[in-house]
């Protein structure tokens, strides 16, 4: 059984498609790396599998249910958005941030374990606000894990941090699809990275330009080729 | 300053009444002001003007009238806001402008009641009775047992809706709630400050104790600190020297805000660089 079964999802907005029938399946175990220029509709697809917009045609399947039905499977979902927004003065230290995702109040010693985890637990009772990019973004990497979910969501998690802060990300991300089974689908503009880390790739450009194993991606020059000039033409329709 | 002053059960109605009020404020005000609704309460207020407006006319006791009127205003423009997509802030400025639009037309189809409407505008702590002290004191403790059982889903659709929603919390009805909560929040606490000066009460405390760099729960314990001892402080104070004890408790409020600003500039607040 698939994780994620992902079937002719078409996305408009005002008539124009977002996303254009695209279908693909995620297994358990996958890190399935989701490249794709700019408005080539990765945020549209995550926004659509998190039940954040309902607005489309085809069916998105968890665990072989179908989101519109049930709402269950973000029980076993952790998201890491793209850059979390919140008041600068938030009054919430990186505990009490971790905390609200807990939904069993019994297991607070979690929140100490997934903090010493991340190598964030010195910072557990500074405010969210104080934190630099790169130590906030773990703090959400630890809010998104403190329920133990199967599957993790990240929105281009590394999106204006530093390159130090960003090879522990990628490192920590490794370790949870490796050693603790945790399936990935982890949308990103970097291709080395991808390269590196994931081991499914689907490369999206409002259709599905391509999906399967990130080793045959990479080693087609072709394919390769196809995707930076997709790539450079919308970057340089949006500039 | 004699402390016969104390042994008066008017003044007892008026201290417990008042300290309820100014936890309750806090509170409920902390998350108006995350949520950058910090004129909210104030909106409120002035749509409750509508509602005593109204009382007084049909011969309702006022403070019923204002909690259907304001909470039932508050909720429609919330309603209005979400559906066409108008701007908090726009939103604030009709809720405010309506109640007080309704209250002058009632007041002028009545001829006039203006020594009444008074205690409403600015309050009057001491006159409260034994009704009015329970009544405080029963929706001070539902509400905030509301607040703590839903704690997290509020505190976390306060920090950031869209996470919230994808964690299976219902974003909208907590919304709703919040707006219900402070709808009550308010018009019971009209007889403590007035509705001139309410939003005092929910912002001033948290503004003031969101300074001191703490986590929620800490916070919102310096709040109801800073609170309690503005509104005692103020109503002792004020009836010694025979002043308002209204805006007593807000010059306090903003004493309180003025020092901990003094404080924050020497650097004694500030927080550790990451």
């Amino acid at each position: 059984m698939s994780l994620v079964e992902i079937k002719n999802l078409t996305v408009r907005y005002s008539g124009i498609k977002a996303l254009d029938d695209v279908s693909f399946v995620v297994n358990p175990g996958d890190f399935l790396g989701i490249i794709g220029p700019n408005g080539a509709g990765k945020s549209t697809l995550f926004d659509s599998m998190l039940g954040l917009n309902t607005k489309y045609d085809g069916t998105i399947k968890f665990f072989d249910e179908d989101i519109k039905r049930s709402k269950k499977y973000l029980k076993e979902l952790g998201y890491v958005p793209q850059k979390p927004v919140f008041e600068k003065n938030f009054p919430a230290t990186v505990s009490d941030v971790v905390q609200m995702e807990l939904r069993d109040e019994s297991k607070q010693d979690r929140i100490d374990k997934v903090l010493r985890q991340l190598w964030i637990y010195d910072l557990h009772d500074r405010r969210i606000g104080d934190l630099s990019g790169g130590q906030q973004q773990r703090v959400f990497i630890a809010k998104a894990l403190i329920n133990n979910p199967k599957i993790l969501i990240l929105d281009e998690p590394v999106t204006g941090i530093d390159q130090q802060s960003t090879d522990l990300f990628y490192n920590i991300l490794r370790d949870l699809n490796h050693r603790q089974k945790i399936t990935i689908i982890w949308s990103s503009h970097d291709l080395d990275a991808v390269n590196q880390l994931a081991n499914h790739v689907a490369c999206l450009n409002r259709i599905l330009f391509f999906h399967g194993e990130s080793e045959k991606f990479f080693s087609n020059d072709e394919l390769v080729k196809q995707y930076s000039e997709a790539s450079m033409q919308e970057h340089m329709r949006h500039h | 300053m004699s402390f016969e002053i104390l042994t008066f059960s008017f003044m007892h109605r008026a201290l417990v009444s008042g300290a309820a009020i100014a936890i309750l404020c806090s509170v409920v005000g902390l998350f108006l002001v995350l949520r950058r609704y910090s004129l909210f309460g104030d909106a409120i207020a002035h749509s409750s003007f509508g509602g005593i407006a109204l009382g007084l006319l049909v011969g309702i006791y006022p403070i019923w009238t204002a909690y259907a009127v304001s909470i039932a205003n508050a909720l429609i423009i919330t309603k209005i806001k979400d559906k066409y997509n108008i701007s908090g802030d726009a939103s604030i400025a009709v809720l405010l402008s309506s109640g007080i639009a309704v209250g002058l037309v009632i007041i002028g189809l009545s001829g006039g009641f203006t020594i009444d409407i008074f205690g409403f505008l600015f309050g009057s702590i001491l006159l409260v009775n034994v009704d009015d002290t329970v009544l405080i004191l029963a929706l001070t403790g539902i509400i905030l047992v509301v607040i703590l059982v839903l704690y997290r889903q509020i505190l976390y659709s306060t920090f950031n809706e869209q996470q919230a929603k994808v964690s299976g919390i219902p974003v909208e009805k907590i919304n709703y709630l919040i707006v219900f909560l402070a709808g009550i929040t308010v018009v019971t606490s009209i007889q403590l400050v007035g509705l001139l000066l309410i939003s005092a009460l929910f912002v001033i405390p948290n503004v003031t104790a969101i300074m001191y760099g703490k986590g929620f729960k800490q916070t919102a314990i310096i709040s109801m600190g800073f609170s309690i001892f503005s509104v005692i402080t103020g109503i002792l104070v004020s009836y010694v020297l025979d002043i308002t004890p209204a805006g007593t408790i807000v010059l306090l409020l903003i004493g309180l805000l003025a020092g901990t600003m003094g404080i924050k500039s020497t650097g004694l607040l500030s927080r550790r660089e990451s």
